[in-house]
């Protein structure tokens, strides 16, 4: 119990079933008091329906929801001390900025003065203070966007849930967003779940990252621990472009892979283990033939602005290498990965790469 | 361009039925028989101003009973899983599409005195009501008619309202009856009008109802109609019934209008 004085969220084996459709499959979460968490995964993986059962529009099939400690799966959500920034805002189109904005606070039958007060607070905190008696109809995806924003927050709750806020923002405007929020987050004191499917968005932003796959978390950590060490193929996968081989463990630090032994530094696997390798493309170095583990000939050349996006084909295994030196297409090259650069893990149980030679994500890239 | 053509067969069939008549109307209406420019018509009016305000008052007494029962009806199918909801709406115009004369004889065999209603009553130990020939059976009448006007629009702009927006309202800690007067009636409103509208303007200018179910007391859509049809053949006194009216419902549905706009700020405050 004492590690849950200092949790504010704790969700405990949840399943949700839709249709008989098994969608989330026992999710785990713990969540600290004034932490950024960031809910990661593809569309489809469960992410919403997270949030939903935080904010209570969604009752779990089995599990616990845990709020300071107190089981909260029975209480309704306008009982709930957290808000929702929800997907597309949400707006109250009859209302204008001022009263979409006011909107928790009337409820809660707040005297008027302090109304207002709050209000132009809030109208201060987003920018917006010339538009208060504008229809939220006529604002711009980034002026509505401020106004959810303004009026989840003026009941000061405890709990921030945003549905992947930024996604209908071009991208300058959503750069800027991202460092708006993670400024009110700090200044506010409030804990933020925050619910993307850009991986670099959850990277930039979070304190903690939370991988979701099918349903299921495949990885809780910090976005170095993620990028770093991810846990399985298909968190490699998902965080930035990744090479993906399938290898055999031959014994503590020896590892096979593409019929080449490469020094590793991971233990602890069993002998002749098969496992999967991940090694980045800025992490693999290009030499003269010679002068490499493995050689293979440069498939094609990319300039990407800061470095060459390369293809290099290994034995009809396509390598991604990003290199800020010019390589000519055609041309025989060595390869060579540093031991640390090599990350193996346990096979992963996600079937899209347990009986393919070349992972997907080669394929796509080209 | 492209959308003025598109619209020009609409105007077309507007100008033909809807204009060309109303300026007939306008044109007999002070016009005498041997056709020469006249007040008089409109003046005659005032003989059978008593009719024209019961059917105005007759009309507003319906219209409210339809939005009373209306407004939840609405609400219920529109919160119904999907197939109910089409059953729902399929039993709700499903009247329509019996005679209009039709459906009114049944009511009054429902109504008499000793009809169905009232054996019912007796059996039950209450006794003998008189229903039909009084202005309640004719208000019924027109409900019954004239309901599924109200039901449809409120059904149906109650089912484009975005659930997330519902669900918004109770994130910001709204509970139920709180959704209720800040959400769903403040845009179910515009619904509300159209329903109004509606039932009101066939209401109050109806025919046949009053005379089967109000004991032969005549509406002024029946005096209306006697002018063309009946024994007292009189376009000219028809026309300008007909003018009066018109003007008389268009000013009632502007103050119903100024009435409601006032009410949904009064929600908002
Ligand atoms: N109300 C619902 N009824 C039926 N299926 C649903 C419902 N909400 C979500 N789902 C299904 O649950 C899965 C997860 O959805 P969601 O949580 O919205 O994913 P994400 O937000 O990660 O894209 C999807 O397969 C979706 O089709
Ligand atoms: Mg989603």
């Amino acid at each position: 119990m004492a590690e849950n004085q200092q949790n504010i969220i704790d969700l405990r084996n949840i399943v949700v079933t839709f249709d008989d459709e098994l969608v989330l499959k026992g999710i785990n979460l713990s969540i600290k008091d004034k932490e950024f968490v960031t809910l990661l995964g593809p569309s489809g993986c469960g992410k919403t329906t997270t949030l939903r059962i935080i904010a209570g529009f969604v009752t779990p099939d089995e599990g616990d929801v845990i709020f300071e400690g107190k089981r909260i799966n029975d209480v309704p959500p306008y009982k709930r001390q957290v808000n929702t920034i929800f997907q597309r805002y949400a707006l109250f189109p009859h209302l204008n900025v001022y009263e979409n904005i006011a909107f928790g606070l009337r409820i809660k039958k707040t005297p008027e003065k302090e109304i207002k007060q709050k209000v132009n607070e809030m109208l201060e905190l987003v920018n917006l203070r010339e538009f208060q008696k504008r229809n939220v109809n006529s604002l711009s995806g980034g002026q509505q966007q401020r106004v959810a924003i303004a009026r989840a927050l003026i009941n000061r709750p405890k709990v921030l849930l945003l549905d992947e806020p930024l996604a209908a923002l071009d991208l300058k405007l959503r750069k800027e967003m991202q460092i708006e929020l993670m400024k009110i987050q700090k200044s506010l004191g409030i804990t933020f779940v925050y619910v993307t499917h850009d991986q670099e968005e959850a990277l930039t932003m979070s304190d903690t990252v939370v991988v979701m796959n099918q349903g299921e978390i495949q990885q809780i950590g910090t976005p170095e621990d993620i990028y770093n060490e991810p846990k399985n193929a298909f968190v490699a996968d998902f965080i930035g472009e990744s090479n993906i081989f399938h290898g055999i463990m031959l014994e503590d630090k020896l590892v096979n892979i593409q019929n080449h032994v490469f020094r590793c530094v991971d233990t602890g696997f069993k002998h002749n283990e098969p496992i999967d390798a991940v090694i980045r493309p800025e992490d693999v170095r290009i030499h003269e033939p010679e002068e490499g583990d493995i050689t293979g000939r440069v498939e094609s050349v990319i300039f990407k602005g800061v470095h060459y996006e390369i293809v290099v084909n290994v034995n009809n295994f396509k390598w991604l290498i990003h290199t800020t030196k010019y390589q000519e297409p055609g041309d025989e090259v060595g390869l060579s990965v540093y031991p640390q650069d090599i990350h193996i893990m346990k096979k992963s149980r996600v079937k899209k790469y347990s009986d393919d030679d070349s992972p997907s994500i080669n394929e796509e890239e080209l | 361009m492209y959308k003025k053509v598109a619209s020009l067969p609409y105007l077309i069939w507007m100008l033909i039925f809807i204009i060309v008549p109303l300026l007939f109307v306008a044109y007999y209406a002070f016009t005498t028989p041997n056709g020469s420019f006249t007040f008089d018509n409109i003046i005659q009016v005032k003989e059978h101003i008593y009719v024209l305000f019961r059917s105005i008052w007759l009309g507003l007494v319906a219209t409210f009973v339809c939005l009373l029962l209306g407004y939840p009806m609405g609400y219920i199918i529109a919160n119904s899983t999907n197939s109910k909801q089409r059953t729902m709406v399929l039993l709700t115009m499903l009247p329509m599409w019996m005679n209009f004369l039709l459906r009114t004889y049944a009511w009054m065999t429902i109504l008499e005195n000793n009809g169905i209603l009232n054996s019912f009553l007796e059996l039950i130990g209450i006794g003998k009501v008189r229903i039909i020939n009084t202005s309640g059976a004719v208000v019924l009448g027109m409900v019954y008619n004239f309901i599924p006007f109200m039901i449809m629009p409120i059904y149906s702009i109650m089912t484009k309202i975005d659930k997330r927006i519902i669900e918004a309202a109770e994130d910001l800690g709204a509970n139920r009856v709180q959704v209720f007067y800040r959400i769903i009636l403040p845009l179910s409103l515009p619904g509300v009008i159209s329903g109004i509208t509606m039932v009101f303007v066939p209401a109050v200018s109806t025919f046949v109802i009053s005379r089967m179910l109000g004991g032969g007391e005549l509406l002024i859509g029946d005096v209306i109609e006697m002018q063309f049809l009946g024994s007292t053949y009189n376009p000219y006194m028809g026309a300008a019934l007909a003018l009066v009216l018109m003007v008389l419902v268009f000013i009632c549905m502007a103050v119903m209008n100024e009435f409601d706009d006032g009410e949904s700020e009064a929600i908002m405050i």
